[in-house]
C-alpha cells in the first residue's frame, strides 16, 4: 500500500516536471508571439505616429483615452480644478484615473504589470501617464518605460527653469535625462512649540532658536537642556530620519554593494542616545501617541515637518476641539498659535508626487499640455498655493509669495513661506538611488529593535542586511 | 431526594460558571465591534488623540464624506462584493460537495490518486502561486474582470476535505444504494437526496467562503482596475492610502463599519439556517 | 482501504464508476486551468535565478540547487520555529475552548439558554478583515491605548507596557488575535459534527448512568473524529500559512528582531522583487514540510493515511 502511494507521488512529480519543462520552453515563444502580434492588431499607424513623430499630425492621431495610473486621488483633484475645469482638455479625449491603493505594494505591482504588458495592450488600455514617489522614482526613471520630458514630451528648458533643482534630480536618470516633473515642492523645516522654547532657551524668536539648533551638536545640547526642564526633544525614533538620510555623502549602493552612510549611523547613535536618556517618547510616525505629542498636552520640543505637514497635519493635531466637531482653527483652541518654524540642523524634504509619461502612449500632446499647465505654469501654480496652501514647484511664484506680507496665525504671525523658499533651493538629492524605498524601510525597521533594547547594534545591522538582500537579490553586503 | 437537590445545585453552579465564561467571551468578541462603531463616529484628529469609550459627534460627517466621494463607489463596492462572495460561496460548496461525493460514493481506478492529489495541493500556500496566477490571467485577458475572483473557487481542496469528512461521518452509502434501487439517476440522487442531507455542512462552508470572499484583498487588488468593479476591501485600502489632505481615520472606520453590516446580515441569516438544518438532519436518525 | 464499506459499494457500484470521473471533472478542469500552471511553474522556478531588478528581468538562469542552499543558509529554522510557536499560542486555547463550548452547547443536561446568541457572537470576530482587526488591536494595545491606561489606573503596570516592542508581547497579541478570529469557526465546525451524531447514542449513555466526562471521552470524541482531524489538519495548514495578522500587526517586518516573522512572511519578502527562484524553492520546501507534518498527524490519529476515518 505504501508502495502505491510513493508510486503515485512519483508519477505526480514526473508529470509535474515534464509539464513544467513544457511550460518553460513555451513561455518565451508565447511572449514573442504576443509582442510581434501586437502592432498588427493594435492600430499600427497610431503607435508609430505617437512614438516617432509626436509633433506632426497630433490632432488626428491622438488616442481617445488617456489612462493615468496613481494610488490616490490627490493629483486627480489638481487635474480637475486646474486643467479640466478651465477647459484645457481637447474634445473627444477621455481621461481615466486608475487608482490602486499603495497598501502591500499593490500600486507598484499593478503598475509594473501594466507597463510590462504595455506592448501587447490595446491602444486604449495602455498606460499613458503614471505617478511616482521620490523613494522609488529611479526604478521607473532608469527604465525604458518612462519618456524624456524634454525630448519626448516636448517641455522646454524655459518651461522647467523655475522648478526647484532637487525635484528634477530625483527624476533624472543615470545619463542625465529628466523623465518626470512635479507640481509640488516639499522642503522641510523644524517646527517647535514657542512656549517650550521659551522655557528651555529663554526665547521663542525663530532666528535665535535657529542659532541654537543650527547643527546636530547644538541640537543635542538643547535636547539635554530640554530634558532638564522635563521636556522631550523629539517624539519618536524616525522623526529626524529624513533629515539625516537626505544628507548622505553617497547613494545607498556603490556598484552592487550596500554602503551605510556615516550620516545614517549618526542618526542611529543619536536616536539610541536620546532613547536611553529619555529625550524622546519612543513613538512612531503617524501613531496616535505621536499625534497627541503635537496636541495641547504635548511635552515635545519640536517636529521635523515639511510644507504639507505643517499646514495640515500639525495644525490639525494642535487643536483641542477638531474642526470637524465644530472647533475653529484659531488662537485659543489647543496650542494653535504656539508653534513656529526654523530651518533646523540640515535641509531635507518630505513627500511629493511626480508625473511621468509612459513609453507607448498615443496622447503626447495632451500629456505635454497637462505637464506644462500643472507643473510649469507660474500663474496656475501660484493659484494652487493660494487656493490650497500646497507649496508648489515654481521658484518665481513662491518667491513672490515669500516677499509678500503673508502671515500665519498658526505660527504666531510668522511668514513661513519665506523660510520654505529659502530652504528649498538648498536641498540636494543628487545622492538618491532606486533602492531608497526598500533600504530606508529595512534600515529603520531593523534599528527600532536596537532602540527598543531587544538586540545590540551588530545584530540590528545584520537584520538590516538580511532584509535588504531579500528585497534586492542583486545587491551585496 | 437529598442527592437530587444536591445535583440540582451543582448543575446550577455549573450553569452559572458556563454563563460567566460565555459572557466573558462575548465581551472579548464584541469589544472590537464596539471600538469600531465608536471610532466611526469620531473625527480624525480626535481619533489620533487616543482612545475613547464615548462616541464622537462626527458620524454624519464621516458618512457624508464617504458617500460624496466620487472615487469611492461604495454602493458598487457592496454590489461587487456581493456578486463575488455570493457566487464564490455557491460554487465552492456545490462543486466541493460534488467532488467529495465522487470520492466518497464511487469506486474507480484513479480514486485514490485523485484523493491523494487533492490532499497534496491543499497543503500549498496560496501566496505561492499568486504572482503566476496574475500573469496567467493577463495572458487569458481576464484582467479587470470579476471572473478570476469567482471561478477558481470551484476547485477548493479545503472545502472538499471538509465535505469528505462530513460525508464519512454522516452519509451512509446505503442511502445512495437505496436511491439507486428506487431508480433515481446518479445526478438526481446527488442533487435531490445527498445535498439536503449535507445541508449543515454546506451552510457552514458557505459562510466561511462568503466571509473569505468578502474580506479578500490581495488578489482582487491586483486584478481589478476600474473603479466600478472594485470590491469593498480595495475601497478601504484606497481610503487608507489617501493623501495627507484627505487621510481621515474616522472615514476609514466608517467604511469598515459599512462594509461589515452586509456580511453580518448574511451571517445571521445563514447561521439560523445552520441550526435549522441540523435539527432537520437530526430527525432523519 | 476500509474494506467492509468499500466492498459493499463495490458490489453495487461497478457500473457507476464513470460517474466518479464525471463528478470529479469540474474540480480538476478548474484546478488545471487556474492553479496548476502557476503551481508547476512555481516548483520549476525553484531551480532558476529569476527575479526583477526594478523593471528589468534577471534570468531565468538555471542554477541547480543554489536557491535551496541559500534558503538553508538563511534563518529558515528560526522562521519555522516562530511559525509553530505563533500557531500553538493561538491553536491550543482555540481547540480547548471550542471543544468545551461545542460540548456545552450540545449538552442536553446543561440545557443552556441563549445558545443561539452566544454561537452567533463568538463567530463575529471572523467577519472583520484581518487588516481592520489589526488596526483595532494597534489602537487597543498602543502605549496610551485603553489596555495600558486600564492597567496603569488599576496599579498592575507602573508605566505603559510596550506590547509591540516586546517579543512575547507581540507573539501574545498575534496568538490572541488568531484565537479570537478562529475559535468561533472551530466551535461551529465541532458543533455541526456533534449534532450530526445520532442523538440516541447520547441518550442511551445517559440512561446507562454515564458521567459527562465519560460521554465526552467515549462517545463524543470518537464520533466526531473525522471532523476533529479535519480541524487539526486545516488549522495546522492555516498555521503554517499564517500571514496576514503578523504581517499587518508588525508592518511586514516581523518585529522585534524577526521573532514574529512567519514562513509565509519570509516568502512574501522574496515577492517584493518578484524573486520567483527563491520563492519557488521556499514554496517547495514548505510543501514538503507541510506534507510530512500532515502525514504524521494522519498516521498518529488514523493509523494509516489511506484508511479513511470511518
Amino acid at each position: 500500500m505504501k508502495k502505491r502511494i510513493w508510486a503515485g507521488l512519483l508519477t505526480f512529480t514526473m508529470v509535474a516536471t515534464s509539464l513544467a519543462a513544457c511550460g518553460g520552453t513555451q513561455t518565451p515563444s508565447d511572449t514573442t508571439a504576443a509582442t510581434t502580434a501586437a502592432p498588427t492588431t493594435a492600430a499600427p499607424k497610431a503607435t508609430e505616429a505617437a512614438t516617432e513623430a509626436p509633433e506632426t499630425e497630433a490632432e488626428s492621431t491622438e488616442g481617445k483615452v488617456l489612462n493615468i495610473y496613481c494610488w490616490n486621488d490627490e493629483f486627480q483633484g489638481r487635474y480637475e480644478d486646474y486643467f479640466a475645469t478651465p477647459g484645457l482638455l481637447p474634445d473627444g479625449i477621455t481621461v481615466n484615473f486608475i487608482i490602486t491603493p499603495n497598501e502591500n505594494n499593490a500600486y507598484q505591482n499593478a503598475l509594473d504589470e501594466a507597463l510590462l504588458n504595455q506592448d501587447s495592450a490595446a491602444q486604449d488600455d495602455k498606460v499613458d501617464m503614471f505617478l511616482i514617489e521620490a523613494d522609488y522614482a529611479l526604478k521607473y526613471v532608469n527604465s525604458e518605460y518612462s519618456l524624456d520630458v524634454k525630448g519626448d514630451v516636448g517641455l522646454t528648458d524655459a518651461d522647467l527653469s523655475q522648478q526647484y533643482q532637487y525635484t528634477k534630480d530625483i527624476v533624472t536618470d543615470s545619463s542625465g535625462v529628466q523623465k518626470g516633473t512635479t507640481w509640488q515642492a516639499t522642503p522641510g523645516l523644524f517646527a517647535y512649540r514657542r512656549s517650550i522654547a521659551k522655557a528651555v532657551l529663554g526665547t521663542d524668536d525663530p532666528t535665535e532658536v535657529q542659532n541654537a539648533l543650527s547643527d546636530w551638536d547644538k541640537f543635542d545640547a538643547v535636547a539635554e537642556q530640554a530634558a532638564g526642564k522635563g521636556y522631550k526633544m523629539l517624539s519618536g525614533y524616525d522623526d529626524s530620519y529624513r533629515t539625516f538620510s537626505n544628507n548622505v555623502a553617497a547613494p545607498w549602493v556603490d556598484g552592487t554593494k550596500i554602503v551605510i552612510d556615516d550620516n545614517l549611523m549618526k542618526w542611529v547613535d543619536q536616536t539610541k542616545d536620546y532613547t536611553d536618556k529619555g529625550y524622546n517618547n519612543k513613538t512612531s510616525l503617524w501613531a496616535p501617541e505621536w499625534a497627541s505629542d503635537q496636541g495641547p498636552e504635548g511635552k515635545v520640543f519640536g517636529f521635523f515637518y515639511s510644507t504639507w505637514g505643517i499646514n495640515f497635519t500639525l495644525l490639525g493635531n494642535s487643536l483641542e476641539i477638531p474642526e470637524a466637531d465644530g472647533g475653529k482653527a484659531e488662537v485659543g483652541n489647543g496650542c494653535f498659535g504656539d508653534w513656529a518654524v526654523c530651518e533646523g540642523p540640515q535641509n531635507y524634504f518630505w513627500g511629493g508626487t511626480w508625473l511621468c509619461a509612459a513609453a507607448g502612449t498615443d496622447n503626447i500632446e495632451t500629456i505635454n499640455s497637462i505637464m506644462k499647465t500643472l507643473t510649469c505654469d507660474q500663474a496656475t501654480m501660484k493659484k494652487i498655493t493660494e487656493d490650497t496652501q500646497d507649496y508648489t514647484n515654481n521658484q518665481a511664484a513662491m518667491n513672490e509669495l515669500a516677499n509678500s506680507d503673508f502671515k500665519s496665525d498658526f505660527l504666531g504671525g510668522q511668514n513661513h513661506i519665506a523660510l520654505f523658499a529659502e530652504a528649498a533651493p538648498n536641498i540636494d538629492m543628487s545622492n538618491c538611488s532606486p533602492y531608497d524605498q526598500g533600504l530606508n524601510e529595512s534600515f529603520q525597521g531593523a534599528m527600532a529593535d536596537y532602540f527598543n533594547g531587544v538586540v545590540d547594534k551588530e545584530t540590528a545591522l545584520e537584520t538590516f542586511y538580511t532584509s535588504a538582500l531579500e528585497k534586492y537579490p542583486e545587491l551585496t553586503k | 431526594m437529598d442527592n437530587g437537590s444536591k445535583s440540582r445545585i451543582i448543575l446550577k453552579i455549573e450553569r452559572f460558571l458556563c454563563y460567566l465564561f460565555l459572557a466573558f467571551l462575548t465581551v472579548l468578541s464584541l469589544f472590537s465591534f464596539y471600538v469600531l462603531i465608536i471610532n466611526a463616529t469620531r473625527a480624525h484628529p480626535d481619533i489620533q488623540k487616543g482612545f475613547s469609550f464615548l462616541p464622537g459627534k462626527s458620524m454624519l460627517n464621516n458618512l457624508n464624506s464617504i458617500l460624496k466621494n466620487k472615487n469611492l463607489p461604495v454602493l458598487h463596492g457592496i454590489a461587487n462584493s456581493f456578486i463575488v462572495s455570493g457566487s464564490t460561496a455557491l460554487l465552492t460548496t456545490y462543486f466541493s460537495a460534488m467532488t467529495a461525493y465522487a470520492i466518497h460514493a464511487y469506486e474507480f481506478k484513479l480514486k485514490k490518486a485523485a484523493f491523494l492529489f487533492i490532499m497534496m495541493i491543499m497543503m500549498i500556500p496560496n501566496q505561492v502561486t499568486t504572482l503566476g496566477f496574475i500573469s496567467l490571467m493577463g495572458k487569458m485577458k481576464l484582467m479587470d474582470s470579476l471572473i478570476p475572483l469567482i471561478v477558481p473557487s470551484i476547485a477548493a481542496p479545503v472545502v472538499f476535505y471538509f465535505m469528505k469528512s462530513y460525508m464519512e461521518a454522516s452519509l451512509p452509502i446505503e442511502i445512495v444504494e437505496a436511491a439507486r434501487i428506487d431508480g433515481s439517476g446518479e445526478f438526481r440522487t446527488f442533487n435531490q437526496i445527498i445535498l439536503p442531507i449535507i445541508k449543515p455542512a454546506m451552510a457552514v462552508q458557505g459562510i466561511f467562503a462568503f466571509v473569505g470572499g468578502w474580506n479578500n484583498y490581495f488578489v482582487p487588488s491586483l486584478i481589478i482596475k476600474s473603479a466600478n468593479k472594485k470590491t469593498l476591501p480595495i475601497l478601504i485600502a484606497q481610503l487608507r492610502s489617501a493623501d495627507f489632505l484627505k487621510f481621515d481615520m474616522g472615514q476609514v472606520y466608517m467604511l469598515i463599519a459599512i462594509a461589515i453590516v452586509p456580511v453580518i446580515f448574511v451571517y445571521l441569516c445563514l447561521s439560523k439556517f445552520i441550526i435549522r438544518g441540523v435539527t432537520v438532519g437530526a430527525v432523519k436518525g | 482501504m476500509a474494506r467492509p464499506v468499500k466492498k459493499k459499494a463495490h458490489k453495487g457500484g461497478v457500473n457507476y464508476s464513470r460517474w466518479g470521473y464525471f463528478f470529479l471533472l469540474p474540480f480538476f478542469i478548474t484546478y488545471f486551468i487556474f492553479s496548476f500552471v502557476p503551481l508547476v511553474t512555481t516548483f520549476y522556478n525553484a531551480f532558476f535565478e529569476n527575479y526583477m531588478s526594478g523593471l528589468t528581468k534577471i534570468g531565468p538562469n538555471f542554477v541547480g540547487f543554489d536557491n535551496f542552499k541559500s534558503i538553508f543558509g538563511s534563518d529558515l529554522l528560526k522562521y519555522t520555529r516562530n511559525t509553530v510557536i505563533l500557531w500553538l499560542i493561538g491553536f491550543i486555547p482555540q481547540i480547548l475552548i471550542s471543544l468545551l463550548l461545542a460540548v456545552w452547547f450540545t449538552d442536553t443536561r446543561l440545557r443552556l439558554k441563549y445558545t443561539g446568541f452566544f454561537k452567533t457572537v463568538i463567530y463575529m470576530p471572523n467577519l472583520i478583515m484581518a487588516a481592520s482587526f489589526s488596526m483595532l488591536f494597534f489602537a487597543l494595545f498602543s502605549d496610551n491605548g485603553p489596555v495600558n491606561l486600564f492597567m496603569i489606573e488599576n496599579g498592575f503596570f507602573k508605566e505603559p507596557f510596550r506590547f509591540l516592542a516586546e517579543i512575547w508581547g507581540t507573539r501574545g497579541l498575534i496568538g490572541l488575535m488568531n484565537f479570537l478570529m478562529w475559535f468561533g469557526n472551530t466551535t461551529i465546525l465541532l458543533m455541526a459534527a456533534i449534532m450530526g451524531v445520532d442523538i440516541n447514542l447520547f441518550e442511551a449513555a445517559q440512561i446507562d448512568g454515564a458521567r459527562s466526562s465519560q460521554i465526552f471521552k467515549y462517545i463524543t470524541i470518537p464520533s466526531i473524529k473525522p471532523i476533529l482531524i479535519y480541524v487539526l489538519i486545516t488549522s495546522m495548514i492555516g498555521g503554517l500559512q499564517m500571514f496576514d495578522v503578523p504581517q499587518i500587526l508588525t508592518n511586514g517586518k516581523g518585529t522585534p528582531d524577526r521573532t514574529s516573522m512567519t514562513l509565509i512572511m519570509f516568502l512574501n519578502n522574496h515577492l517584493f522583487s518578484k524573486n520567483y527562484g527563491m520563492a519557488g524553492a521556499l514554496s517547495t520546501l514548505l510543501f514538503i514540510i507541510t506534507g510530512i507534518l500532515s502525514l504524521i498527524v494522519f498516521k498518529s490519529l488514523v493509523g494509516s493515511p489511506d484508511k479513511d476515518g470511518r
